[in-house]
């Protein structure tokens, strides 16, 4: 029973890490490639999730709603790159800051407009919201299965893209080397529009599907943001796979923490000390995580530039 | 434009005393009178909102010209000084708890904290820069977050009342609005001594390039953490006055929003302008407010208002207001 | 030149600010209604208003007699967002009267601020243990419970029902923790596990393993809205509704959150103060109009904010409209007044003394997923804490 709970355990993690992934690979390619500070990134996740919300609520097809988040949030970040973003690939990374934080207000201000302060209602589609049986003693629920599941395939996919692809050559060109690749001759302007359109779908895919595990409210990106920001320093700005190790150390660290930490702290200290520390030192492990990591590494774990 | 710059600042200087001299000392003392005076005119007029809000805008002038001084002059994007803001002001509301009240206790007490807490954090982050920097400050202040939250005697999510400390005197809401305006402009003074030091052309020096600086004998690592620390305390300053202000300290004062909204402060200001943490400060909190009284949502307008300054002006508001000087 | 037009415009937005005209001097009341109105508790906040407003209307938009003037401002459960936006009702608009916050640490956040202002407080929802035992005041007076209030029912029935284990979760902060003790302070099994999440952690799948893994004989979560939606639906999910009876508060089982769960929530069991179908002409006038209003269910937050407007109506009644008679105003309603539950008599603290019952999630004959009373757990039930309050 102890090695159920512990699988159960590691699957929860390793499903909130691979959503994290979603999201952190497209911000790691931004500022590595466009060397962009992207705040606005976790607006970009919460339209996706409204998105989705709205149309699935209208055909009644939650598949339906998660394609229209993808293809509507990809558009809008087609046009936020070439209105915002462009004007300020140049300038310093304080001012990328303040225009993106502008774009975080206007974001949340406008779906608060569209959609109304309260949070929207998005469903697991019924055929998935039953458990499944993945071992003869533990159920496990059957959204979180496909949803795992989607993010492994994405993740595989985003691989292929970038280590088999004239796009993914760019991108891993313009990652280590800027001026190099924009010397050689990689168109950057296309390849800039086009990963930012790559990172916005991605983060509206990591919205739409967690969508129902969370909530679709307005507020919703900038938490998960800040998650997004560790998973990528951890791993090494710019680097995909770096993403990748990153958010599922995150994840699963999370959610061990949660999982673990208060009852581990029962048995060494009074119950009353234990309820107390447990839950603060449960949300500090990925900061703390963040910080040996930044302490052995400066880099992060697989640091892009030479 | 290289001439005309020129011949405005050799105009100005060589222009009789009257016409261009004067009128700025007028417009100064004119300043510095209707901000003595404001309280009187709260009074007066039943503005006691306004006289509130002034002492908000003071007070986080205070806090973003500490920042200015690592995120202008050092360069080092500290993602992480809510920790001293909130510290400061947790000070307050601690030692009350405890039954400390006398301010000559409390206020050393909150501002070494801050210093101690900016002393630590310092010394580790600054082996990283950049985004690296900025994501380990936001690290430690996130564990001090959680930390302080885990605290159920000191009110944990819930904050913590925070009385006024003992002057001697009772401290009335005016009492803290010129309070604030005394340090805001003592702190200022000693920032404008320490950037003009050589101490602060060090600093500098390494922001713009930190190899030569280093080469020509800076002693890098320590004028920065110095630097911070200095940043850190009078944040921290700013954080007890705030205490003093509310009369009640909520986590959020720690939290990375807040860090966020001081950086903002001092982005929209002006980074590393000396008047940017200032201008920033005020900015901001009236733009709040104007379209905050206008309509609900104000959020929108306040954004759209930040995206243009952010696009448009290059050295943020108060690069603006020094008009084309530099 | 660009430099002087930026002065004059700054100089400018300073002058629009300030207020030139004197006020109106007609005698209306301004109500200062600040509440969660956006986010994760927005339902909770939206409800309040809601029955708040339904009042005012049955009430002719009248309260004791004068003309009411509602002013809304949304928290965002930030207490510092509200600490501006009470500062702004209290100096700017001088509001007269102050209710609607949700959140307890949102309304302790601002409590001093509005009792140092001499002004009421009628809290139609947070009752946290402070105003009601230490730190009691005379500006303040709950019309629905103390916070422990529902807990406490919950786990004298957990107690009732003889359950040997149990397995209780809440939000990390204060109220979450006011929760879980006011539910142990009534059940007497064997505590397997107490759980503390982060307040706002909308995914539960960590502490739902640990749930199948401890195998309690029942559950007992307190999270009140997004958080108490996103719970429930998972522990669903999960497959536990079946295997382990879960046991909630009314404000984790009510209209808001069945709409978002669905039949789902079916069985489940859970305390309240108010109900449905509780037998009184004015529960039923305010049950048949919340739904024709507003085409849906009230939760009971909504008639708590109904009932707020009726407590502040009966207060001005006795005075005449005059607030500075304070202690007349607060002994009107404290010796109780008719609401949604009937007649509500009062502690000298300022909560109510009142009767706490059981309800259960069915599905009605028309596929409406409601809550059904099935008993009583408690009858003239006050709060732990009033022992400690001087007041009186």
């Amino acid at each position: 029973m102890a090695g159920g709970l512990l699988l159960e355990q590691l699957l929860n993690g390793l499903q909130f890490g691979l959503m994290l992934f979603l999201l952190s690979a497209g911000l790691t390619l931004v500022l590595g490639v466009m060397d962009v500070v992207n705040l606005a990134h976790g607006s970009l996740y919460m339209l996706g999730a409204y998105v989705a919300a709205t149309v699935a609520g209208a055909t009644g097809s939650f598949w339906a709603g998660v394609a229209a988040g993808v293809v509507a949030t990809a558009a809008v970040g087609l046009g936020v790159e070439a209105t915002v973003l462009r004007r300020v690939y140049a300038r310093d990374h304080l001012t990328q800051v303040l225009a993106t934080f502008a774009l975080i207000l206007v974001f949340n201000e406008g779906a608060r407009m569209v959609w109304g302060p309260q949070a929207l209602l998005l469903s697991v589609p019924p055929e998935l919201s039953r458990p499944v049986a993945i071992l003869p003693n533990l159920t496990y629920s059957a959204y979180r299965l496909v949803v795992l599941g989607v993010g492994v395939g994405l993740a595989a996919l985003l691989f292929l893209v970038i280590h088999r692809t004239r796009l993914g050559m760019w991108v891993r060109a313009g990652a280590s080397n800027r001026a190099m690749a924009r010397a050689l001759g990689v168109p950057i302007r296309r390849v800039f529009a086009l990963v930012f359109a790559l990172s916005a779908a991605l983060s509206a895919v990591a919205g739409a599907l967690l969508g129902p595990i969370l909530a679709v409210q307005v507020g919703m990106g900038e938490e998960i943001l800040i998650l997004a920001f560790v998973v990528i320093v951890i791993g090494g700005i710019g680097s995909v796979k770096g993403s990748l190790v990153g958010a599922l150390l995150v994840g699963v660290v999370d959610t061990a923490g949660r999982a673990f930490l208060p009852s581990l702290f029962a048995q060494l200290m009074s119950p009353e000390a234990a309820s107390n520390l447990g839950p603060a030192l449960a949300s500090v492990l990925i900061y703390l995580l963040m910080a040996v990591v930044l302490f052995v590494r400066p880099q992060g774990l697989f640091p892009v530039r030479a | 434009m290289r001439a005309r710059n020129l011949s405005v600042e050799v105009g100005r200087r060589a222009a009789p005393a009257w016409p261009a001299g004067a009128p700025r000392a007028l417009l100064w003392a004119a300043g510095v009178a209707s901000l003595l005076a404001f309280p009187y005119a709260a009074d007066t007029f039943g503005w006691d909102f306004y006289l509130s809000l002034a002492t908000k805008a003071a007070v986080l002038a205070l806090a973003a010209s500490g920042l200015n001084l690592v995120l202008g002059y050092g360069g080092l994007v500290s993602f992480g000084h809510a920790t001293y803001f909130g510290l400061g002001a947790y000070a307050v509301a601690v030692l009350s708890r405890e039954g400390v009240q006398a301010a000559w206790v409390v206020w050393p007490a909150a501002v070494a904290l801050c210093t101690l807490a900016a002393l630590a954090v310092g010394a580790v982050s600054l082996r990283t820069r950049g985004l690296y920097f900025i994501m380990i400050t936001l690290a430690f202040a996130q564990m001090v977050y959680y930390g302080v939250i885990s605290f159920k005697r000191y009110g944990g999510q819930d904050g913590l009342r925070a009385p006024r400390t003992d002057l001697g005197f009772p401290l009335t809401d005016a009492g803290v609005y010129y309070l604030s305006l005394l340090l805001l402009a003592a702190c200022l003074f000693l920032l404008w001594r320490v950037v003009h030091s050589p101490f602060g052309r060090a600093l500098q020096a390494a922001r713009d390039n930190e190899l030569r600086a280093a080469s020509v004998g800076f002693p890098v690592y320590p004028v920065q953490l110095y630097a911070f620390v200095l940043s850190g305390a009078i944040t921290g300053l700013a954080g007890v006055l705030m205490a003093h202000h509310t009369q009640y300290v909520s986590p959020s004062m720690l939290s990375w929003p807040q860090s966020g909204h001081l950086m903002f402060m001092v982005i929209l200001g002006g980074v590393g302008r000396f008047w940017g943490g200032v201008v920033g400060a005020v900015a901001l909190v009236l733009l709040e407010e104007v379209f905050h009284s206008a309509t609900v949502h104000w959020q929108l307008f306040v954004g759209l208002v930040l995206l243009a300054v952010a696009l448009f002006a290059t050295r943020g508001l108060s690069g603006l207001l020094e008009g084309r000087r530099w | 030149m660009k430099r002087t037009a930026l002065c004059a415009l700054l100089l400018g937005v300073v002058l629009s600010l300030v207020p030139w005209q004197a006020r109106s001097q007609a005698r209306t009341l301004r109500i200062g209604f600040v509440s969660t109105l956006s986010g994760g508790g927005a339902a909770l906040g939206v409800d309040v208003l809601d029955g708040f407003n339904l009042a005012l209307r049955h009430l002719g938009n009248r309260l004791g007699g004068l003309p009411v003037e509602v002013l809304t401002a949304d928290d965002q459960q930030n207490p510092e967002v509200a600490r501006s936006a009470v500062e702004r009702l209290i100096r700017r608009d001088r509001a007269d009267l102050l209710t609607g916050i949700i959140f307890s640490n949102v309304l302790l956040a601002v409590g001093d601020l509005v009792f140092g202002s001499g002004i009421f407080y009628i809290s139609p929802n947070a009752g946290p243990s402070e105003y009601a035992g230490e730190q009691c005041n005379l500006h303040f007076i709950n019309v629905a419970w103390q916070n422990d209030n529902l807990h406490e029912a919950m786990g004298h029935y957990a107690q009732l029902k003889r359950y040997e284990t149990a397995f209780i979760l809440a939000p990390n902060y204060p109220a979450g923790r006011d929760a879980l003790t006011g539910f142990k302070r009534f059940y007497k099994g064997q505590v397997v596990s107490e759980v503390y999440t982060r307040l706002g952690q909308l995914d539960y799948s960590a502490e739902i393993a640990q749930i199948r893994a401890a195998r309690p004989r029942a559950v007992y979560a307190f999270y009140p809205g997004a958080m108490g939606v996103n719970f429930i639906k998972q522990y669903a999910e999960a497959g536990l509704m079946q295997q382990v009876p879960l046991l909630l508060p009314g404000f984790s089982a009510d209209a808001d959150v069945i709409r978002a769960v669905g039949k789902a929530m079916v069985g489940v069991y859970n305390s309240s103060h108010w109900a449905l179908e509780l037998f009184n002409p004015i529960n039923r006038r305010f049950v048949e109009d919340f739904r024709r209003t507003y085409n849906r269910i009230p939760a009971l937050y909504a008639s708590q904010g109904y009932d707020a407007a009726l407590a502040m109506d009966h207060g001005l009644r006795a005075v005449g409209g005059d607030l500075s008679r304070k202690a007349e105003f607060r002994n009107a309603i404290l010796s109780g007044f008719d609401s949604t539950r009937g007649r509500v008599r009062f502690n000298r603290n300022g909560y109510p003394i009142q009767n706490y019952y059981l309800r259960q999630v069915v599905e009605s004959a028309n596929g409406e997923v409601v809550n059904r009373l099935v008993g009583t757990i408690f009858r003239n039930h006050g709060d732990a804490y009033v022992s400690r309050c001087r007041l009186r």
